[in-house]
């Protein structure tokens, strides 16, 4: 509310400047799911990053008898079916299934906006081939895919990585066209281009800018849902076997749920809420970026 | 006498649409000295705006060139390819839009935007263009300019935005300012200010006018030569002061008879405001062989409906023409 008002004051009076970008932070900020979700998104960051420096026991290591709960014997978050360190794991698993989502997800952007902005930009024949290709990946069922790609490339973490940015890319595509058909239209696209602005610069310098605000609420979703998709995969025994992440943790241990839960649980909450925070993040992106929620 | 700057002649515009081939512009011809204000009037829809773009080759997709040449400077702007039309667009023939609310890209700061122009055209780098920025917001008398160019466009009023519009058109000291109706969006007191700095520009920088518009005020303001077109063709040219004061065609007597301040006597009260009966004719009947203005015409014959008038010099005006087989005459 605090906020509200101060923005209100701060605009319909003195014109003073006021960077959109300050505009849109004050907006996120206010919503406070949206801030406990993004420190808590930072924590499980940080302990990915830096976790595995500081506690530098090999995940793979079989270091103490199995199934150890956790908190017995110096083991913060216990050992496997195969005596291995969960805490270890469980950070050095983190890095990768991040890395995978922040990967995937900045690929399919790419490939997304690109589809997309040629598709909204030129119209025409180029809209109609791009569009189908898209609908053609739209429709694929995308875990039987990226299945058949892990098992035609091997399951290394590239492949892996691209599996799911090829699967996901689709949403963006369709996200962009429909902001460059709309933008595109717009008066100030039609001056620029008075002014001797080339295709290229139109796209991306004039259009692109303006039509952000959805591609990147809908980019952190999708690392949140690429995370989930990694995890699927390393469940089904799909993933690079020479590195740890949280999925594959969740689908070595799945025999043993009844035995021992806590190995499936431990790295299914870390999945849980990691891509909790991420979709409130991209929630509280959304109604910031928004310009209808937003007053003028 | 030099060649004219801009020279048009016999252009045609056509439109591909579902319904088939529709003429827009009918043979439209006119010349454009350097330095000079013309100005096109009409209704809506009768083509001026389409003369306009025509010139900047952005016609719309559905929009072709079907005749005719434009020569600026020797060279025929029809058969020029896109990368050099793309070298004149903003650097020597620029335009400036109706709407300055929607007309700058709401991302960017303004002095952004005019740099960008620079950058473009005369391959400034992002410092000398941004310090040139300013210059040209003061010359467009935007008060503090150097703490301006890091507004945006959302933080400016109306008037300040089509001024800014100016700077970015006027950047690059172009030789034709083409304006599509620059001042209907605003304010009328912030009107007359722009026409002023229009003016005065133009004027300084030796920059020709194109001021589209369908307001005879705004003519008698800013323009020396005007050109008035009716369903995608030229109807009648002349100076202004000619046509204010003996209009030769019934449709140009029409369009200034709307307006009262010109003509009424202030304090004599008009009783009735005239009017001109009738709306353009649909676009697909602009490229018959009639005058296309008959069904509205008091003075309409058998000639009218029959053949396409020629454009004629008005007897007793130099540079005053007419296309209409019942003109009126010069003095009354």
């Amino acid at each position: 509310m605090a906020v509200q008002r101060q923005m209100t004051e701060s605009d319909s009076q003195t014109p003073r400047a006021q960077h959109p970008l300050r505009e849109v932070l004050q907006m996120f900020v206010g919503n406070r799911a949206a801030v406990v979700a993004s420190v808590i998104l930072l924590m499980i960051v940080l302990a990915a990053v830096f976790g595995p420096m500081l506690y530098p026991t090999d995940p793979f290591e079989m270091v103490w008898a199995p199934f150890t709960p956790p908190g017995t014997d110096g083991f913060i978050l216990g050992t496997d079916y195969l005596g291995r360190d969960m805490l270890s794991g469980l950070l050095n698993g983190g890095r990768v299934s991040l890395t995978i989502g922040l990967v995937a997800a900045l690929m399919s952007v790419f490939i997304g906006i690109s589809f997309g902005a040629l598709a909204g930009f030129y119209r025409g024949v180029v809209e109609e081939v791009l569009m189908r290709i898209t609908e053609f990946f739209q429709v694929l069922p995308t875990l039987l895919f990226s299945m058949v790609i892990v098992a035609l490339f091997g399951a290394s973490l590239t492949v892996v990585t691209i599996a799911v940015g090829i699967v996901s890319w689709t949403a963006v595509a369709r996200i962009t066209r429909a902001e460059f058909l709309r933008i595109r239209e717009l008066e100030y696209v039609t001056a620029s281009r008075a002014a001797g602005a080339s295709n290229m610069v139109l796209m991306t310098r004039v259009i692109l800018p303006n039509a952000l605000p959805p591609i990147i609420v809908q980019a952190a979703l999708m690392v949140g849902s690429a995370i989930l998709f990694e995890a699927g995969l390393a469940f089904l025994g799909l993933s690079d076997p020479n590195v740890v992440s949280w999925g594959q943790i969740i689908g070595s241990n799945r025999t043993y749920i009844l035995d021992a839960g806590f190995t499936v649980t431990i790295p299914g909450l870390a999945i849980f809420v990691t891509v909790l925070s991420i979709s409130l993040i991209g929630d509280g992106l959304n109604d910031a970026l928004n310009p209808k929620l937003r007053r003028r | 006498m030099a060649a004219p700057l801009l020279e048009v002649r016999d252009l045609g515009v056509r439109f591909t649409t579902r319904d088939g081939q529709v003429t827009v512009l009918d043979d439209v011809s006119f010349t454009l000295e350097r330095g000079e204000r013309i100005s096109f009037v009409g209704e809506s829809g009768c083509g001026k705006s389409m003369t306009a773009l025509a010139l900047m080759g952005l016609l719309p997709a559905m929009g072709q060139v079907s005749g005719g040449m434009i020569n600026f400077k020797g060279e025929d702007l029809v058969t020029a390819s896109e990368s050099r039309m793309r070298q004149i667009r903003g650097n020597e023939i620029s335009m400036i839009f109706q709407e300055p609310m929607t007309s700058l890209n709401p991302v960017f700061t303004i002095g952004r935007q005019i740099a960008e122009v620079l950058q473009l055209h005369r391959g400034l780098d992002r410092r000398a263009a941004l310090a040139r920025a300013i210059d040209l917001l003061e010359a467009v008398r935007i008060p503090n300019a150097a703490a301006r160019i890091d507004d945006y466009p959302h933080q400016l009023s109306g008037g300040q935005r089509q001024r800014v519009m100016i700077a970015i058109a006027l950047a690059c000291e172009p030789e034709i300012l083409i304006a599509d109706e620059p001042t209907t969006a605003l304010d009328v007191t912030v009107q007359a200010e722009i026409f002023a700095l229009l003016r005065d520009l133009g004027a300084k920088l030796e920059t020709a006018i194109i001021l589209i518009t369908h307001d005879m005020g705004a003519v008698a303001q800013m323009a020396e030569r005007m050109l008035v077109m009716y369903a995608g063709r030229r109807v009648e040219e002349g100076r202004v002061a000619d046509i204010i004061k003996a209009s030769a065609h019934p449709y140009t007597r029409g369009l200034i008879s709307c307006v009262p301040h010109i003509t009424a006597d202030a304090t004599r009260r008009l009783d009735r405001l005239p009017e001109i009966d009738g709306i353009v004719p649909p676009i697909t009947s602009f490229g018959r062989d009639a005058c296309l203005f008959a069904p509205r015409c008091g003075r309409a014959s058998e000639a009218c409906h029959g053949g396409r008038p020629a454009q004629a010099e008005v007897a007793g005006h130099k540079a005053h023409s007419v296309a209409c087989w019942h003109p009126h005459d010069g003095g009354a």
